[in-house]
């Protein structure tokens, strides 16, 4: 009974707001755009930082990632003449961290070498990467023909060599491929697998994997390849002696991620002369994104309410000069018995029909303005049950509260004064 | 009804008792009704006369409950009503009172079924039920074909049935009408005065303001007011 009768007055407010479409569609501007802002602000938010967080996340929020770079004085002495640089990790850093820290779950050694690779009559420029069968445990990426690299390929020296399915794709490789050979360089590898591959980077981390890599034993990269990198370009003759170019390492648990990324980078600023390495932690990457994320809700969120404010402001004016005009209806209304809370809720029903009617308008506009930035600007968006369901009880709030002054003003209304009124 | 019952042997359906209201106005106190002692009966019909400024508006807003009192008892069916509140002297007026006014009062935006279906909203009755209700009156009033215009496209006449068909929406004991003839021709005003007289023989009581002697002629009793007071009861205009 309750319910149909609220039923009732909602209808009935909608049919008075029906009586004044245009003045009601103006009033309802300010909460239109404040809502259609928030919802768009927060689809914009959500997907920059989904983007950012998902590319963190694949990095693997259990693992420490130590890359081998190049020191500022080393580069610019490469420039100037023949020069072998000697940087980065080393075997002996590998096995180090490996068996010092009791939290390491596994440690993947990772040895990078450019080289051209063949099958048959295509040829690929690939990103040799050397590595051991910790590496397919550490970088998860599913299996799409064939297996991955197995401890015995490596303590056996066996020349296998997974591919990766963009690097498969350009070499005209299939399933039924597993098992030729690849030459690269000047050396024969056996196709074992294909696996998918990721690309992309995270914050200022680089995804370690790469859409031309293919993985071989790392013993058997050092073997054939060596240590040493030389490249010729235009008069210079470059050559880089580097051990390991990275290194992945996985924790047992999230906590141990911290204390063990300290301890590795004090353990390795001990045993190298210069800073030629850097520890990246994931983890305090996708901290560092949450905190940011938060950042930016704030700020829209700031804006947003400023916006809403003044989008609230803009009803209760209007209901304000509403009820001044309605004088004479109010203490109609009065004198043929209608209490002060029934005055109330006639005017409250109103405002907050107004406003809900504003935010659903604001929310269209909201969902609408995100994908025409999809389509345009080629920017991800994420439209979040939260982002529809907030600005909602949003604009239902702004109704209450800025509709609670007008409609007390109507229900102190003198029927009396009001009736004289003409 | 709320109030105190104060006694049945009374007969009279309003009864004053030294009621006095006093205005302030800026630093003077302005007595609109200066102790008036009064009753009326129970199916009576009542023209309060007398000068502007004579307080018979103020005797109005009183009876008809939309005025509380300086002073004095109030006692309305024998119940005392000089001290409720303002939702139950609200209460009182819908379920008790009618009232029918000098520029009709009806709310422009609103059909004419719908103001009719005014006070049954309040009295919470449903949707089709206050439809049937509202259809009943305007036929008894003449005005079954207007049940969609608006008041704006209505004669003055035809605006002043339409109140009238309102206030007897909740089936009152007592109608209250100010000047009720005020904005009317002569015959338009004559047809309303008809109606009055009608009602007023099914048994409901009228108490009518009114400056005009033709109109209060129409009336059983009439009263005088001068001052705030009652100058003479009578029925010489």
């Amino acid at each position: 009974m309750k319910q149909i009768k609220l039923v009732r007055n909602i209808w009935l407010g909608i049919e008075n707001l029906l009586l004044h479409k245009l003045r009601s569609l103006l009033t309802t501007l300010g909460i239109v755009f404040g809502v259609g802002s928030v919802v768009a602000m927060l689809s914009v938010g959500e997907g920059a930082s989904k983007e950012a967080l998902d590319a963190i996340r694949k990095l693997g929020s259990n693992n420490i990632i130590i890359n081998a770079i190049k020191s500022i004085d080393e580069e610019s002495a490469s420039t100037t003449h023949s020069h072998m640089s000697i940087y980065g990790l080393t075997y002996e850093d590998h096995a180090r961290v490996a068996e010092t820290f009791k939290s390491i779950r596994q440690a993947a050694p990772v040895k990078l070498i450019r080289k051209e690779g063949r099958l048959r009559e295509r040829a690929l420029e690939l990103r040799v990467v050397g590595t051991t069968p910790a590496w397919f445990e550490l970088v998860q990426r599913p299996v799409i023909a064939g297996r991955v690299l197995i401890p015995s390929d490596d303590d056996e020296r066996a020349p296998a060599a997974v591919l990766t399915e963009f690097g498969a794709r350009r070499l005209l490789a299939a399933e039924s491929t597993i098992g030729q050979s690849l030459r690269i360089g000047s050396d024969y590898f056996e196709i074992v697998g294909i696996v998918k591959s990721e690309s992309g980077q995270a914050g200022n981390i680089q995804i370690p994997d790469q859409e031309v890599d293919v993985y071989i034993p790392i013993n058997v990269a050092r073997s054939y390849f060596g240590d040493v990198i030389s490249r010729r370009t235009a008069g210079t003759h470059e050559r880089e002696m580097v051990e390991l170019h990275q290194m992945i390492v996985q924790v047992n648990s999230i906590e141990d991620v911290e204390p063990t990324a300290t301890g590795i980078e004090n353990m390795l600023k001990r045993f190298h002369k210069k800073e030629d390495y850097r520890v990246s932690v994931p983890l305090a990457l996708l901290r560092q994104a949450e905190a940011t994320k938060r950042t930016f809700n704030i700020v829209l969120g700031s804006i947003a309410g400023i916006s809403l404010l003044v989008g609230g402001i803009g009803i209760m004016n209007i209901m304000l000069a509403s009820v001044t005009e309605r004088t004479q209806e109010i203490g109609i209304r009065r004198a043929i018995g209608a209490k002060r809370k029934q005055i109330i809720s006639q005017f409250l029903i109103e405002t907050v029909v107004l406003s809900i009617i504003g935010g659903l308008i604001g929310i269209g506009l909201g969902v609408l303005v995100p994908s025409l930035i999809t389509y345009f600007a080629g920017m991800p968006t994420v439209i979040t049950l939260e982002s529809i369901v907030l600005p909602l009880v949003i604009s239902f709030s702004v109704g209450i509260i800025f509709g609670l002054y007008p409609a007390v003003r109507a229900a102190k209304v003198d029927p009396i004064v009001a009736l004289r009124h003409e | 009804m709320k109030g105190e019952l104060v006694s049945n042997s009374n007969a009279g359906i309003i009864h004053l008792e030294n009621a006095q209201k006093i205005y302030r106005m800026g630093n003077q106190d302005v007595k609109a009704l200066a102790g008036i002692t009064l009753s009326f009966t129970r199916g009576s019909f009542w023209a309060i006369m007398g000068p502007s400024g004579s307080g018979k508006s103020t005797m109005m807003n009183i009876l008809g409950c939309l005025d509380r009192l300086s002073s004095g008892r109030y006692i309305l069916e024998g119940r005392d009503v000089s001290t409720l509140d303002d939702d139950s002297l609200s209460e009182l007026r819908l379920r008790h009172l009618g009232f029918v006014f000098q520029s009709f009062n009806l709310i422009p935006q609103l059909t004419v079924q719908r103001n009719i279906e005014l006070p049954l909203y309040y009295l919470g009755w449903g949707a089709g039920s206050s439809a049937e209700r509202a259809r009943e009156l305007a036929e008894e009033v003449g005005l079954a074909e207007r049940l969609h215009h608006r008041p704006a496209e209505l004669s003055g006449g035809e605006m002043q049935r339409v109140a009238m068909a309102r206030a007897l929406a909740n089936d009152p004991q007592i109608i209250f009408a100010d000047e009720p003839t005020g904005n009317l021709d002569t015959a338009t005003g004559e047809e309303i005065l008809g109606l009055l007289v009608e009602l007023n023989e099914q048994g409901r009581t009228i108490i009518m303001v009114t400056h005009e002697p033709n109109v209060a002629a129409h009336a059983k009793q009439r009263l005088h007011m001068l001052d705030g007071l009652v100058e003479r009861i009578g029925g010489d205009l």
